[in-house]
């Protein structure tokens, strides 16, 4: 009995062992599959044109227009969120501090609305975009990638404003500070680093999402000028590369997935290095 | 900032209301049920039954969990009891950047890696001839996908558990395992459960990864080695006709309002029992 408690603990952890290396070695896979497939056919030319006449049959252009265009959604969507956003994780933390029950209701809320499907939020958009009138656009897009992406902002601004000693913002009362003012001016600095961190979460979400934008900001070959106009992203252009039967075209999607996984991997080290920096800055009573 | 929150409260009452509006000329046509449970779906001849699509959801949903929950059960378990500390910091940007690839990327991969590979070795293996585009590979995709999240949520409930429990189970005699597996794992049980959970909810509305290796055929998936055609997949591959077809639109409005009520039936569930949970910490 007592060799077979022993043995059984042994199977066990070279299971656990087993599936923490799947995990690493899954990425690892992801990351040098993608690159491996990618790097090739990756160039110059393709970061710095738009689209040129019989580019979906494997001829001269480049995927300007949908890096532009995802540049231009995302961070649109960003801002939109982070007006809205910013505001309601200082008001929860901030002014509501007192009434728990409500702050723990709205917390729910936005976990319940984090885990809805963008395909979902496209589909709203979608209705949305047909009640006022409006074609698909950049603007569209906008508008429903940040009600995607508020959820996610204002829970992650959320779980570092939360640290927030009380003891800083009663010393800023004591000074005479109205509540905003130790909202904008305390608060603020004190978790700065953590909500870049934040702000870049949800950058990163907003530029790989696909499903939500697909319904709303529709496909173009031309850089948008305005927020009237559709609009190109990265995820949909390698989408549709993809579906081509091309190989030409098909290598190039596999090069825009480079692309897009080098900007995701650029976001993820910056906020990595931001929320290191948030650790050495903050005020510890 | 009152403005703001009142949006943010009001926001999935307006994404319900939004779709349920959209959905109703379908439904004042169609009974709710026969809608659900018919596999007739005939867009030009006004027949939308949405079955097809349901189960083929099922099949990749519960086979992607069925996959990464034990994975990540048996990870959270060595990180948080086994391990040495810097391991488990060492997984933190695994798991983050994991978490951060958008959906297309892991569609890509799913083409170039999985898909290939059930092709060319795991359906021969088995004696199946197959393409690749396979519920299977849907499936192992949204593993893949879905592991960070159950993983991020079942090591933080792993933490929760005092030590003092662990030290008693052990100077009882009971080896590590014995401990984790009869103490630990019992008072983890229900937070587990719903880092489970909302992996489900988190499988069940992707969609672009899915849509790019699940095959994509309208007919009720009899294996693993067959093409399915979920829900998400449904109403991503559809948007651009669906204004060309009477009906459909709101057939589709009708999906998506089907998806959302399941993820937030779902997620309020686990959501609930976290909740829960963590007040009897």
């Amino acid at each position: 009995m007592a060799k077979f408690k022993n043995i059984e603990e042994k199977i066990f952890i070279a299971l656990m062992r087993l599936s923490t290396g799947i995990i690493v070695f899954a990425l690892l896979l992801i990351v040098f599959s993608i690159i491996y497939k990618g790097l090739p056919s990756l160039s110059w030319e393709m970061l710095t044109q738009t689209p040129k006449g019989g580019f979906y049959f494997g001829k001269e252009g480049g995927i300007l227009n949908a890096i532009i265009g995802s540049l231009y959604l995302s961070a649109g969507a960003t801002l939109v969120a982070f007006v809205i956003g910013f505001p309601v994780a200082l008001f929860m933390n901030v002014y509501l501090i007192k009434y728990k029950r409500f702050v723990q209701m709205v917390r729910f809320f936005l976990d319940l609305l984090w885990g809805v499907p963008s395909i979902v939020y496209g589909a709203f958009g979608f209705t949305l975009m047909i009640f006022f009138g409006m074609k698909t656009s950049l603007l569209a897009g906008i508008v429903t990638v940040s009600l995607f992406i508020i959820p996610i902002m204002v829970r992650a601004m959320d779980e570092v404003i939360k640290t927030v000693p009380i003891g800083l913002l009663e010393a800023s009362y004591s000074l005479g500070a109205t509540r905003s003012e130790a909202a904008y001016k305390i608060v603020l600095r004190q978790c700065f680093p953590g909500i870049i961190t934040a702000i870049l979460l949800s950058f990163g979400r907003a530029i790989g999402d696909a499903a939500a934008v697909l319904f709303t900001t529709g496909y173009t070959d031309h850089i948008p000028t305005s927020l009237g106009q559709p609009s190109a992203t990265l995820p949909l252009s390698i989408f549709f590369q993809l579906g081509s039967p091309i190989a030409e075209v098909q290598n190039r999607a596999y090069a825009s997935a480079v692309v897009l996984t080098i900007i995701i991997l650029i976001i993820s080290i910056l906020s990595r290095y931001f929320s290191k920096r948030y650790e050495k800055h903050r005020i510890n009573f | 900032m009152t403005i703001s929150i009142i949006l943010v409260i009001l926001l999935p009452i307006f994404l319900a209301t939004g779709l349920i509006i959209k959905s109703q000329p379908i439904l004042s046509t169609n009974e709710f049920s026969s809608l659900l449970f018919s596999s007739e779906w005939k867009p030009l001849s006004g027949k939308f039954g949405l079955l097809t699509f349901i189960v083929s959801s099922l099949w990749v949903t519960f086979l992607s969990i069925l996959i990464a929950a034990p994975i990540c059960l048996l990870t959270a378990i060595y990180l948080t009891q086994y391990a040495r500390r810097y391991l488990l910091r060492a997984m933190h940007p695994v798991i983050d950047i994991l978490a951060g690839i958008p959906s297309v990327i892991y569609g890509v991969w799913g083409i170039l890696v999985i898909v290939p590979f059930i092709s060319n070795y795991l359906g021969p293996a088995l004696g199946k001839e197959t393409s690749g585009y396979t519920v299977l590979a849907g499936a192992l995709v949204l593993a893949v996908m879905i592991i960070p999240f159950i993983l991020n949520i079942m090591i933080e409930v792993l933490k929760t558990i005092p030590d003092a429990l662990k030290e008693a189970a052990l100077s009882l005699g009971a080896t590590q395992w014995q401990t984790v597996k009869r103490v630990i794992l019992k008072k983890a049980f229900p937070g587990l459960l719903s880092a489970v959970s909302l992996g489900i909810s988190r499988a069940f509305g992707e969609t672009i990864a899915v849509l790019m290796v699940v095959g994509n055929v309208t007919r009720i998936p009899s294996g693993v080695f067959e093409p399915g055609y979920p829900l998400p997949a449904l109403i991503a591959n559809n948007y651009g006709e669906m204004l060309s077809i009477p009906m459909y639109d709101s057939a589709l409005m009708l999906s998506a309002l089907v998806l959302f009520a399941v993820v937030l039936l779902f997620n309020l569930a686990s959501r609930m029992a976290i909740a829960r949970y963590e007040k009897l910490q």
